[in-house]
């Protein structure tokens, strides 16, 4: 991994912000008064106990998922049933998921051109040399006319980065993106998340790699039984963390 | 631990018994005793009555002829079929129209074809004219009425042609309908999801003879005498009704199989509900399904038959009705025989074509 380059500096421009959040799945209060604030350019790993609410978390902020109380404002739009809204916001976030969710129908270049040629209107011959660029970014691009079936799991990951930053989101949301892959691919797919964290992308990860963490992590978020417990910069969180629940959850992450 | 020499050693051919004729034999027909006894009745049956078909259908056959004395020989006579073939294919469709109803299908089947057939250009437009343009021009050349085309009214309409009208009409129609209704089913609008669920409930409810009865018998008593909805169009929109409900349950279990990842990536990436099931969801789920697509054509071209009990002389109905004449008594094995010989072409093809569309989707997933 390249070494995390410190002299960036934090905007005060708020890109997400939570303010008392909940959510309910049928009585199943999954998350309770979630406060947060995220700055561009700030990296936040999300990690916490399986079950915790962690994806419900981010799903929320692209409203994949309804949240019943609270506000959740990306780049200033409020997130409620306006449509309107709700497609603003998510031509402002891109969102990798655990198990790549390619379409498997279209070959890689097609996966990566839809989403410009019918939600921007970009002309097709415009939205494949942006997409042949960010596959060139992610060391893919010869792979560009294969379909989503015939690569690897790492490189389908990478795929679907490209996918979502073709879109040229200012937000980039991941949930858990190399816990589906093999241990010899995730190197490949963090390696790409490294890349992008130095160029400035505001990112929500969702992840228990430590080392990636450490090397991009401006915060890290505790979660537990749907609450924010704990939040620190990586070193301290990993070194030394704080209340009891984390120590333990750490305990046997490590 | 141990440390293997390892010496390149040269590719050999697969053994002799596992390749080859005899190996395809062996594994296919003999591979166990039972096995070998089912190839062996197998092989008798087919000896027994293959010939015996070859010899009724092709060999011992009268061909040529106009009258049932030129039928002499021992087998098949299919001079009865050469006599009448203009009436099993046009029924009473005037002689001198004929062309008419030729150029029509003609003109659907090079339409089709291009669409069907890989690598032709601008398949869109083309698609433009099948939807929207041939329709009208079919109906002006086979009805008339226009551009100095005699009127046929459609009681004269019969024969292959118009089982195929039926099954044509039923198939372009059937499948958008299904579609549409299998997405209402699923959808989260309670009034679109409760108006699919009726409609598709009640047509896969009643048998298609009680529909065509219906829309025959019934509906005329209930609708003003003035509105005079022709009784083939009745039969047709009976049985576009009854087949997309069938329809709208084969894309149903089709959509049910595509991961809920496939929609979140969708809408992640912005895509409109509408953009996401026309390009990522139905080209999935209508692959899947492709079977079942097929196999609810071919029965909608085999139920095409039954609008004969309302009256409409189909491609069965005429075979049956020449049974009767007494010039030509006793030729219904020939007549039924040809029928059937018709059906299993068109059905046979179809279901082929669904099988190379298969291989072709096929994306290694
Ligand atoms: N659609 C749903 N309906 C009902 N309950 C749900 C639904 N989705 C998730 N849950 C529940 O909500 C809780 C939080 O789920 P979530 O997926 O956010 O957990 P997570 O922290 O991402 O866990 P993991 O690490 O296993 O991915 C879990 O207990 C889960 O069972
Ligand atoms: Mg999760």
């Amino acid at each position: 991994m390249t070494e995390r380059q410190d002299a960036k500096q934090i905007s005060t421009e708020v890109m997400v912000e939570l303010r008392g959040v909940h959510k309910w799945y049928g009585d199943f209060h999954v998350l309770k008064d979630i406060n947060l604030k995220v700055f561009k350019g700030e990296r936040i790993i999300i990690c916490g106990p399986s079950g915790c609410g962690k994806s419900t978390l981010i799903r929320c902020m692209n409203r994949l998922e309804e949240h019943q109380r609270g506000d959740i404002i990306v780049n200033g739009v409020t997130l409620d049933n306006d449509l309107k809204g709700i497609d603003q916001v998510r031509r402002n976030i891109g969102m990798v998921f655990q198990q790549f969710n390619l379409f498997p129908h279209l070959t890689v270049l097609e996966n990566c051109c839809l989403a410009p040629i019918w939600v921007q209107k970009k002309p097709r011959r415009e939205a494949e040399a942006i997409a042949l660029k960010y596959l060139e970014r992610v060391q893919i691009a010869n792979q560009a006319a294969k379909f989503p079936g015939q690569l690897s799991g790492g490189q389908q990951q990478r795929v679907a980065i490209a996918r979502s930053l073709c879109m040229s989101p200012s937000i980039m949301l991941f949930d858990e993106p190399t816990s589906a892959l093999d241990p010899e691919m995730i190197k490949e797919v963090l390696d790409v998340m490294v890349d992008l964290a130095n160029e400035g992308m505001t990112m929500l990860c969702v992840t228990h790699e430590m080392g990636f963490a450490k090397t991009v992590a401006d915060r890290v978020l505790f979660m537990d039984a749907g609450e924010i417990i704990e939040e620190n910069e990586p070193h301290a969180f990993f070194d030394n963390p704080l209340s009891e629940r984390t120590k333990l959850f750490l305990s046997q992450i490590l | 631990m141990a440390v293997y020499a390892h010496s390149p050693h040269a590719d050999l051919p697969p053994p002799k018994s596992t390749v080859g004729v005899v190996g395809w034999l062996k594994k296919n027909l003999f591979s166990t005793p039972v096995n070998s006894a089912l190839t062996i009745v197998a092989l008798t049956f087919l000896c027994w009555t293959i010939p015996r078909l070859i010899e009724w259908a092709l060999i011992n056959a009268d061909w040529l002829g106009t009258t049932r004395e030129d039928c002499s020989r021992e087998g098949a006579c299919w001079v009865f079929v050469a006599v009448r073939i203009k009436q099993f294919l046009f029924g009473f469709y005037p002689g001198s129209e004929y062309w008419r109803v030729v150029l029509s299908f003609s003109l659907v089947g090079f339409l089709v074809a291009w669409l069907l057939i890989e690598k032709t250009p601008r398949k869109g437009f083309v698609a433009f004219l099948t939807i929207f343009v041939y329709p009208v021009i079919a109906y002006i050349l086979f009805y008339g009425g226009a551009f100095g085309l005699p009127v046929v009214e459609t009681h004269r309409w019969g024969g292959l042609m118009l089982t195929l009208i039926l099954a044509t009409i039923g198939m372009f129609c059937a499948l958008p309908i299904g579609i549409i209704l299998a997405l209402g089913r699923r959808s989260s609008m309670p009034i679109a999801k409760s108006v699919s669920i009726v409609f598709i409930e009640f047509w896969r409810g009643v048998p298609l003879i009680t529909v065509l009865f219906m829309s025959s018998v019934m509906l005329p008593i209930f609708i003003p005498e003035e509105v005079n909805i022709d009784k083939l169009l009745r039969a047709i929109i009976g049985i576009i009704f009854f087949e997309s409900a069938y329809m709208a349950e084969v894309v149903r279990g089709g959509l049910q199989a595509i991961p809920r990842g496939q929609y979140e990536a969708a809408e992640a990436l912005g895509l409109s509900y509408w953009k996401t099931m026309l390009f990522i969801i139905l080209p999935q789920a209508l692959k899947l399904v492709i079977p079942g697509i097929v196999n609810t054509f071919n029965a909608l071209f085999m139920d095409t038959t039954l609008v004969l009990i309302i009256g409409l002389f189909d491609f069965l109905a005429v075979m049956q009705s020449a049974f009767a004449d007494p010039k030509w008594l006793g030729f219904s094995v020939e007549g039924y025989v040809f029928v059937a010989l018709i059906y299993w072409i068109a059905c046979f093809s179809m279901s082929r074509y669904s099988q190379y569309l298969e291989r072709k989707l096929h994306t290694g997933h």
